[in-house]
């Protein structure tokens, strides 16, 4: 039997999850997806993070590579133009054919441009693409002020973004108040003031009537009742239109204001076509949130799957951040159902304002409106959404502070609840998949996908699993190895606050057993931080791992490689020299690094000291390759020979990595300073970045490359030299202390509760307390430092392990080179076999 | 030792060869031994082949020390496996071991001798 084909028109966050639910449900499907855009599918929701400093490709929700290991056929750029209903078939631009058993089509919304004379001017645009920001940025530019036409959701997110841009940013607005369809009109009167005192200008009830060429700016608006506005340039973001052009052309019915009629199971008239997403017409209504998308999306893959499934509408409330401002709207905001009561709460101080919407008999939640203070929309949804009797003083619920609050435990919560509404998960799901052998929040995570969409519900998901778990009476066991019952972290304040200075005395107050290579390791680092003694120091030799034990890399014959440091990538002729003919007299094989420095592989165990006391002698100090502790600090030329550059990051690089070289860590340390906002460094990349700006330092933090790469978060802005060290001081002795072992900073920095928001508050706002601290352990570590390859070749005993036999000089036999070109490399398997073997000292 | 584990004793090398808490390797004909001290437990000295089986490199030696369950077993510093210290069966691979050597200091002699 051929597969059946199913052809989805249209390639957005809609299109994208309809593909992904019907891959996922499996199947014999042939699969084409044909969008009108050039890329694949992204996140439209989180557009105008772009321009607070997420990079495009950050947004994307699928990759042409994403398709192809679904053995889905994808065409982006030739959108469909028609619709062939008889011989089902569809149409591109290009004209290519695909015939279909069965279509969907996601041709989502358009931006509404009201009919303004003038509004096709090139300086009014519209938001809603990633090809729209590159031409709001192109625009922006050249401008001093933009107004965004549209006080909605969208409209003030176009705000935001202009506002990111460094534009004087005017809000223009026909209804008389902001986000009318989501706020009553208190909410929208303190969302208002908020945003004013960010430097946003509203103005509300304003008809634009004409726009044209302006004197004072590129533009000039004209309104109804006279008055007029100057700017550079306009965004229209007054709304949404369904796209729904094929299907009226196909003669589907469409609704009267547009939008693709679909019933309950998201068919069109046609019964071989389903409409989903912004573009379909259900009850009377156009869904403009993604989440009833999805829900559509998920029915159409179930049906085609073969199960009964239906949409049934989907509730409209919402919770975001608009410029800062927390809001939230949940069912009837505007208290428009007959009888019902209102309970408002207003902070003329705390610049909150909320309300809730009851029934009459007060015993319902109807609705509710949050800004300034969302912490009770998770509460007030759930009540709302499953129909819990509320206390009897509803507006205990809003009113902060008046003894005992009645709190909705997630234990009331009914298993039909929904706790992720991105990816519909219900505590009903959650709790299967504990049943199922989940037992950690991030196992759960795992196996429902809840928590991983916009976020929202972290705090409730982690709550209901603690909650769930403790029920069955599972202990979470977070014990590092079975010597130690406790985490890294517990550890690390065990050993700090008793002043525990071995692995010995760890072992004998706090564990059980002899320990082993997961918790000798680990607290060896501990040690390291705390007291940063030797690490072939007697009573620590035997708990470091082969590279620390060998200061040295191990690879996979058996052999070590040796990365002396090279501080901030600045070498000199000399040393340069003194490298090459190291290499050349051990005959090591030689690779530049990725961070700036030279690597010399093949040395056998019995050659490092005698490579290290040439390279000692010749000022080079070890580099640390071998640690769990800071590699390298990476830099640009900077403004010492870069055209461009505006600080000199050099000498700053070099400063930061001498500051911190030897700092042990629960995992390596990787730094970068870039002389100019060109990045040649690459500092976003890394544990902690600097970038140079014409009045001091931009700090990133918590970035990484390697297997799961994450852009560092920007932490502070325009440092001077001796507050951007205090801040790092500051942050790398947190990570120290706070994170879990093998946890690099960009996974800690996920965990973080409050995320950099939190890390501000502790590292500039000292809110823990802590940094005096901080800073003197830090100084205490830096005060410690000293080359451990130096220290080493002084001491006899510490020597005693270099060497492979302790009985004789004979070399490790199984240890054989082959030569490719012109250096050495292991021999493999198959050469050893029929080998002669190279001699490894030249000459 | 019973009468039927007799065999020739070997001096391999001296205790201050050892590093407590840690291995060490030593030739034994054409064989390389990992030697391990442990003073404090009961035999204080163990040996093991010093070859790797699954990373297939010379390195037991290097490997750290630790007990699973009460094992007493090194972990390979290649890929981790651990071994046992008195059988040198691969915990984590039970078809997979290591030889072992009986070993015993004598005043400040390592003997080792082979079972």
């Amino acid at each position: 039997m051929s597969k059946r084909r199913i052809v989805v028109v249209g390639n957005g966050m809609v299109g994208h999850h309809f593909v992904e639910s019907l891959v996922k449900a499996g199947g014999e499907n042939a699969i084409t997806v044909l969008g009108e855009e050039p890329r694949p599918a992204y996140d439209r929701v989180h557009l105008s993070d772009v321009f607070a400093g997420r990079a495009p490709a950050d947004l994307a929700l699928a990759t042409r590579e994403t398709y192809r290991n679904w053995d889905v056929e994808a065409s982006f750029g030739d959108p469909v133009v028609k619709i062939e209903r008889a011989s089902k078939r569809v149409v591109t631009e290009t004209g290519r054919v695909f015939e279909y058993d069965k279509l969907v089509l996601a041709t989502g919304s358009y931006p509404f441009v009201p009919p303004v004379s003038g509004a096709d001017n090139e300086r009014c645009l519209t938001y809603r693409t990633i090809d729209d920001l590159g031409e709001i940025k192109a625009k922006a530019s050249g401008s001093r002020v933009g107004v965004v036409v549209g006080g909605g959701l969208l409209g003030l997110e176009c705000g935001n973004a202009l506002r990111n841009l460094g534009l004087e940013t005017h809000v223009v607005e026909f209804a008389p108040g902001l986000m009318g369809v989501q706020l009553d009109d208190g909410g929208s009167a303190m969302l208002r003031r908020k945003i004013e005192a960010l430097g946003v200008q509203v103005h509300t009830g304003k008809n634009t009537k004409k726009i044209s060429a302006g004197k004072v700016s590129a533009l000039q608006m004209e309104f109804a009742d006279g008055s007029h506005l100057d700017t550079d340039m306009i965004v229209f973001s007054a709304g949404i239109r369904p796209r729904d052009n094929l299907a009226r052309d196909a003669e589907l019915a469409v609704g009267e204001r547009g939008g693709i009629v679909i019933d309950y199971k998201c068919k069109t008239t046609d019964t071989d076509i389903y409409a989903i997403g912004e573009c379909a017409l259900f009850g009377g209504r156009i869904y403009g949130l993604v989440a009833p998308g999805y829900r559509m999306a998920e029915a159409v893959a179930a049906q085609l799957g073969g199960k009964d499934a239906q949409f049934v509408g989907a509730d409209m409330s919402t919770k975001l951040k608009l410029l800062g401002v927390d809001v939230g709207s949940i069912g009837d905001a505007h208290g428009r159902t007959e009888g019902s009561m209102s309970f408002v709460f207003s902070d003329g101080r705390q610049d909150c304002y909320k309300r809730i919407v009851t029934s009459a008999d007060g015993k319902q939640l109807l609705g509710a409106v949050l800004v300034g203070d969302c912490d009770d929309y998770d509460t007030l949804l759930q009540y709302h959404l499953n129909d819990i009797e509320l206390p009897a003083d509803p507006q205990s619920l809003i009113v902060p502070h008046l003894g005992d609050r009645p709190l909705l435990g997630v234990g009331a919560l009914p298993a039909t609840a929904t706790i992720c509404s991105c990816h519909n998960v219900t505590k009903g799901d959650v709790v299967s998949a504990l049943d199922a052998g989940c037992c950690s929040l991030g196992d759960v995570k795992g196996a429902t996908s809840a928590s991983t969409g916009c976020g929202g519900c972290a705090a409730m998901l982690k709550n209901l699993v603690e909650d769930e778990l403790a029920a069955r009476g599972v202990t979470v066991d977070k014990s590092i190895c079975e010597h130690f019952h406790y985490t890294r972290q517990e550890l690390y304040h065990l050993a700090r606050i008793g002043e525990i200075k071995s692995f010995d005395a760890l072992l004998a107050e706090h564990g059980s057993g002899r320990g082993c290579d997961i918790c000798k390791p680990t607290i060896a680092s501990i040690m390291a931080s705390l007291w940063n003694e030797h690490v072939l120091d007697r009573g620590i030799v035997g708990l470091q791992d082969t590279n620390d034990a060998f200061m040295a890399n191990m690879q996979k014959d058996g052999t070590y490689s040796v990365v002396p440091r090279v501080a901030g990538g600045e070498i000199t002729a000399e040393k340069l020299i003194t490298l090459g003919e190291v290499a050349k007299k051990y005959n090591l094989y030689t690779k530049i690094t990725g961070g700036q420095r030279v690597d010399l592989f093949g040395a056998r165990l019995n050659e490092l000291p005698e490579i290290w006391e040439e390279l000692v002698q010749a000022g080079f100090e070890t580099g640390h390759a071998y640690g769990k502790a800071l590699r390298t600090v990476k830099s640009c030329v900077g403004s010492t020979w870069c055209r461009y550059g505006v600080q000199d990051s050099v000498s700053m690089a070099i400063r930061i990595e001498n500051r911190y070289k030897g700092l042990r860590a629960p995992h390596k340390l990787k730094s970068a300073v870039s002389g100019c906002t060109r990045e040649c460094a690459e500092a976003q990349s890394k544990d902690f970045g600097v970038i140079a700006t014409e009045n001091g330092w931009n700090l990133y933090l918590c970035g990484n490359g390697g297997m799961r790469p994450r852009h560092a978060d920007l932490f502070a802005t325009d440092l001077d030299d001796e507050t951007l060290i205090r801040y790092i001081d500051r942050f790398l002795m947190f990570y120290i202390r706070t994170a879990d072992r093998l946890q690099r900073t960009s996974v800690w920095m996920d965990s973080l509760e409050g995320g950099i928001d939190y890390l501000r508050e502790v590292v500039i706002n000292d809110s823990l307390g802590i940094c005096a601290e901080l800073e003197a352990q830090m100084a205490h570590v830096i005060g410690r430092y000293e080359c451990e390859w130096r220290v080493t070749l002084a001491d006899p005993e510490k020597l005693k392990r270099f060497r492979h036999f302790v009985n004789s000089d004979e070399p490790d036999s199984g240890v054989v080179f082959v030569n490719e070109r012109e250096q050495i490399r292991p021999a493999r398997a198959e050469e050893r076999l029929r080998l002669v073997p190279v001699d490894k000292k030249a000459g | 030792m019973t009468a039927v584990e007799k065999h020739a004793w070997e001096m391999i090398c001296q205790r201050s060869d050892l590093v407590d808490g840690s291995g060490v390797c030593a030739l034994l004909g054409n064989k390389q031994v990992a030697l391990f001290y442990l003073p404090g437990e009961e035999p204080p000295l163990y040996a093991l082949g010093n070859r790797d089986p699954i990373g297939k490199a010379n390195v037991l030696s290097r490997g750290i020390i630790g007990d699973i369950n009460g094992e007493l077993v090194v972990a390979s510093p290649l890929y981790k496996q651990h071994f046992s210290l008195r059988t040198g069966v691969c915990l984590e691979q039970e078809e997979v071991s290591v030889e072992v050597y009986d070993v015993r200091l004598e005043g400040d002699s390592v003997l080792i001798g082979r079972r």
